[in-house]
């Protein structure tokens, strides 16, 4: 800007371009920032003057209940698969719209993303005469770019007037699956670009004078393949939101505008300070993670995240520079506000679990990436699949904080080792036995092992990584849904552990079938396949690997009916290795598959995953090692071979003397053939990645980015991203198969 | 004054070294990283994590991939405790995971506003608690 340029130019200048503006995409200024704004005019006011600690602290009381209300709202009558587990979330926001209070139940990620779109409205449709914020307004939104955690959460957003004054907002949202997208449930792996995912609500006015428009319903549900679900939890939303309202009326009415105001306000601003306070009691240093996610979910790919906490007196910085970049056509991005709603629920799963659940949580901690990272992807790049990333985000803290704050006389929660961080579930879509068309999603995607503990076993398939309070819902109310039939379920992985001192908490099994469609298929979207996910704590082991097995080309109900006894048990590794229908086609491949028709009676079969393992296995009580025998979690190769026991296998008696002699010659084996860490480094570290490896990330150098254009590897500056553009996959295998066709056609003497 | 900083290690602040709580072997500069005072060993990760699935049938076992993945083995020098594991591509670089202020943490040791005596492993943790109004449960 010329520095002659007059104030009042300068202010018809910047008028000019609000008015002015193309488009009102997702606005950097909203959706990079995710502190809680400064105190407006009224709230100043109203803080100054003091509250009375009681008066908020019944006022809060009386929040609470009501948002929770809103959510059993929801939770009961909503129509979503999602609904029936918890994945929703009812919420109330300051004037400005900084998000002070969310229900106490289900889905923690919600508190840290469902006021960007708020503030979209607050910057842009107040003061726009053509659209205009008026009492009895509704507004829809689930573009994920505009905030929220992915495109498949619907939310109603509703300003509360009082006297005429706008106080507060208010808000439900559900995770509504199906969408519209380019595969169904709302999730699509497939997608290539931002328009290959289905509506792309911006936030906009669909509620008039407290009804709904059926103008914009009908256009809405002529957008997805579940116009009764779409109908039907938009009602679900906006009578919980109009609950909500009335009890917030006469919260109004009893205490005032200002205990109100000031309440909200103060919520927010105690978070704030508490989380500082507990910054400040945290060494000042640096701790390190790396995480790594083998799978774009249409190839095999490495990506890296790397994260440094640094604490310096009451900051704290997560720097996850050196980052893979994003992906151009590929759906596991995230926008940077998504991936830190991850981060803001995995300090409160796993760190901080005590805390009020609120934007505040986050607002004092600094995060920087780098631009058009994987994790800070911008631009037409898909992300429809951004729970990878996300996932990771939510487990992220368990090493790095642990190791910080081990040396800490308190800490808030158990020291733990990371959850299984994978979404593994059946994603699914067709025509049911009633002729819906419909998708969506099981609820098997929160039954994630838990990590280990410092002092105990991690808990088996306990909820999801994103909130501590979902369920994994009821097979039976999804078999009258769906034609999906559960052959195997709920049966605990076995051998697929993270081992430790103690062991993380183990995964289930799911086996699904179809029956009674016309039309029907799945698709799973989990990483892991490869290099394990869930990290273990302290030499602990991480989870193994997992993948997804199929038996195709038999209808498992003839082979029941005609030869029953051929199946002795659903059990995926007797299956697997055993093969008991012959002339059926066994697979076991990557977890990552796009949608794929399922036949009446074919199988497919993934698991729910451990948690990491806590500490040296020679350390685990031999006991233990026992009742995880007893309670057939493991097989005896595992007792001998990990945790070095001896014992009796038919009596599970331990020869307690032995497994000490056992475990010291085991300890004194490992110094002989452990060599000092840099003579051994020597050796091992290499300069790049290995070759053969599609690998995008940083390597040594986190300001060096390795990434692959078109099959060859280049680099780029961490500063200057720009997004990977990967070959179709069926493409490389046709080039793979051509390469094979020429050289048998060259070895026998044939031509082109 | 010791102060313990994972399951296995601990900095003695007087000397400014890394320990292992198991054995009390000293283990480096705590201002260096704790692993240039250990035993490494690169594990396949079939050996961990030992495939279910036959081999011979199939490529994907719920075994790790080798050619992905390795797993870094840290150990005591004395005592053999496994202080450590590490999940990396072959080669890439080890982590310098724990890097501590110390000057920091001698001063805060120095105030006692952190102390606390030597805990058994693996022993109940005091968790404070927050007043009802703070807590969220279902
Ligand atoms: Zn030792």
């Amino acid at each position: 800007m010329n520095q002659e340029t007059l104030p009042d130019e300068q202010a018809l200048l910047d008028r000019f371009l609000a008015d002015n503006r193309l488009f009102l995409g997702p606005d950097p200024e909203i959706m990079r920032d995710h502190r809680v704004g400064p105190r407006s005019d009224l709230e100043q006011t109203i803080l100054e003057k003091g509250l009375s600690p009681h008066e908020v602290h019944h006022v809060r009381g009386l929040l609470n209940a009501a948002l929770s209300e809103a959510f059993t709202m929801c939770n009961q009558m909503g129509a979503a698969p999602g609904a029936k587990w918890g994945d929703l979330v009812s919420g109330i926001y300051t004037a400005r719209g900084d998000l002070a209070m969310i229900a106490p139940h289900g889905i923690i990620a919600f508190a840290a993303c469902c006021f960007y779109p708020i503030k979209f409205i607050i910057k842009n449709w107040i003061s726009d005469p053509t659209v205009g914020v008026r009492d009895g307004d509704g507004f829809i939104h689930n573009d994920a770019r505009y905030g929220g955690i992915h495109n498949t959460d619907q939310s109603m957003m509703m300003p509360l007037f009082y006297h005429g004054e706008l106080v507060c907002w208010l808000s439900t949202t559900i995770h509504e699956g199906e969408n519209g997208a380019c595969e169904p449930g709302g999730m699509p792996a497939a997608a290539e670009s931002k328009y290959d995912e289905g509506i792309k609500m911006s936030p906009f006015r669909i509620v008039e004078n407290f009804q709904l428009r059926r103008d914009l319903v009908t256009f809405l549900q002529n957008s997805v393949r579940d116009p009764k679900l779409q109908l039907e939890d938009m009602k679900v939303k906006l009578h919980a939101v109009l609950r909500l309202r009335e009890r917030v009326i006469s919260i109004l009415d009893r205490f005032g505008r200002d205990v109100l105001v000031g309440t909200l306000r103060t919520h927010l601003e105690d978070v704030e300070a508490e989380v500082r306070r507990r910054i400040r009691e945290l060494p000042d240093g640096t701790t390190r993670v790396i995480q790594f996610m083998d799978s774009s979910l249409r190839e095999n790919v490495m990506q890296k995240i790397s994260l440094a906490i640094t604490v310096v007196g009451d900051r704290m910085i997560m720097d996850f520079r050196g980052s893979a970049p994003q992906f151009t056509n590929r759906a596991v991005n995230t926008n940077i506000a998504s991936f830190k709603a991850a981060l803001c629920t995995g300090l409160l799963q796993n760190i901080w679990p005590d805390l009020p659940h609120t934007m505040a949580v986050l607002s004092p901690i600094e995060i920087v990436t780098d631009r058009n990272s994987v994790i800070d992807a911008e631009g037409e790049m898909p992300q429809a699949m951004s729970l990878m990333p996300l996932f990771k985000a939510c487990v992220v803290w368990t090493i790095p904080m642990n190791k910080l704050n081990f040396s800490l006389p308190q800490r808030y929660s158990a020291t733990i080792a990371s959850q299984y961080d994978q979404a593994a579930t059946f994603i699914y879509g067709g025509l049911t036995q009633h002729g819906d068309v419909t998708g969506n999603f099981c609820g098997d995607i929160n039954g994630n092992g838990q990590g280990a503990r410092s002092n105990a076993d991690g808990e088996h398939s306990v909820s999801p990584v994103f909130g501590f309070m979902c369920d994994t819902g009821e097979h039976e109310i999804n078999e009258e849904d769906t034609p999906i039939i559960r052959l195997g379920a709920q049966r605990l992985a076995r051998d697929r552990i993270g081992w430790g001192k103690y062991r993380g908490g183990l995964g289930y099994e799911q086996i699904a079938t179809v029956r009674g469609s016309a039309m029907w298929g799945f698709m799973t979207g989990c990483e892991g396949s490869k290099f394990p996910s869930a990290q273990g704590l302290f030499a602990g082991y991480s989870c193994p690997s997992y993948q997804l097995c199929k038996i195709k080309g038999v209808n498992i109900f003839d082979v029941l009916r005609d030869t029953p006894q051929a199946i002795q048990e659903f059990d995926i590794v007797r299956l697997m290795n055993e093969r008991p229908v012959s002339g059926a086609r066994y697979s076991s491949v990557d977890m990552g598959m796009t949608f794929e028709i399922c036949n009446e009676g074919e199988l497919y079969m993934i698991c729910q995953g451990s948690g990491g393992g806590y500490g040296d296995v020679l350390e685990r009580d031999p006991a233990l090692v026992m009742k995880d025998l007893a309670e057939d979690l493991m097989s005896h190769e595992i007792a001998r071979n990990i945790y070095k026991v001896v014992y009796d296998e038919e009596t599970l008696i331990v020869d307690e003397e032995a497994t000490r002699k056992c475990r010291e010659d085991y300890r004194r084996e490992r110094t002989r053939r452990g060599r000092p860490f840099n003579e051994f480094c020597q050796d091992w570290v290499r300069t790049e990645p290995p070759a053969g490896l599609p690998y995008i990330g940083s390597w040594s150098d986190p300001a060096i980015i390795y990434a692959m254009s078109g099959g060859q590897r280049v680099t780029m500056k961490a500063d200057q991203l720009h997004g990977v553009f990967m070959p179709n996959p069926k493409d490389v295998r046709i080039a793979e198969l051509e390469l094979q066709l020429a050289q048998l056609q060259r070895s026998t003497g044939g031509g082109e | 004054m010791k102060v313990n900083i994972t399951e296995y290690l601990r900095i003695e602040l007087d000397t400014e070294r890394w320990e292992c709580r198991r054995c009390d072997r000293e283990l480096g500069a705590a201002r260096e990283n704790y692993k240039r005072g250990l035993l490494v060993y690169d594990r396949d990760p079939r050996e961990i994590h030992p495939p279910l699935l036959d081999s011979r049938l199939y490529s994907r076992t719920y075994s790790p991939d080798p050619a992905w993945c390795r797993i870094l083995e840290y150990y005591c020098p004395s005592c053999g405790t496994m202080i450590e594991v590490e999940y990396l591509p072959p080669g890439h670089p080890p982590l310098h995971d724990i890097e501590l202020d110390i000057d920091d943490l001698k001063a805060r040791w120095k105030k006692g506003a952190a102390a606390e005596p030597e805990r058994q492993s693996g022993s109940e943790l005091p968790v404070r608690k927050l007043a009802p109004a703070h807590r969220h449960r279902g």
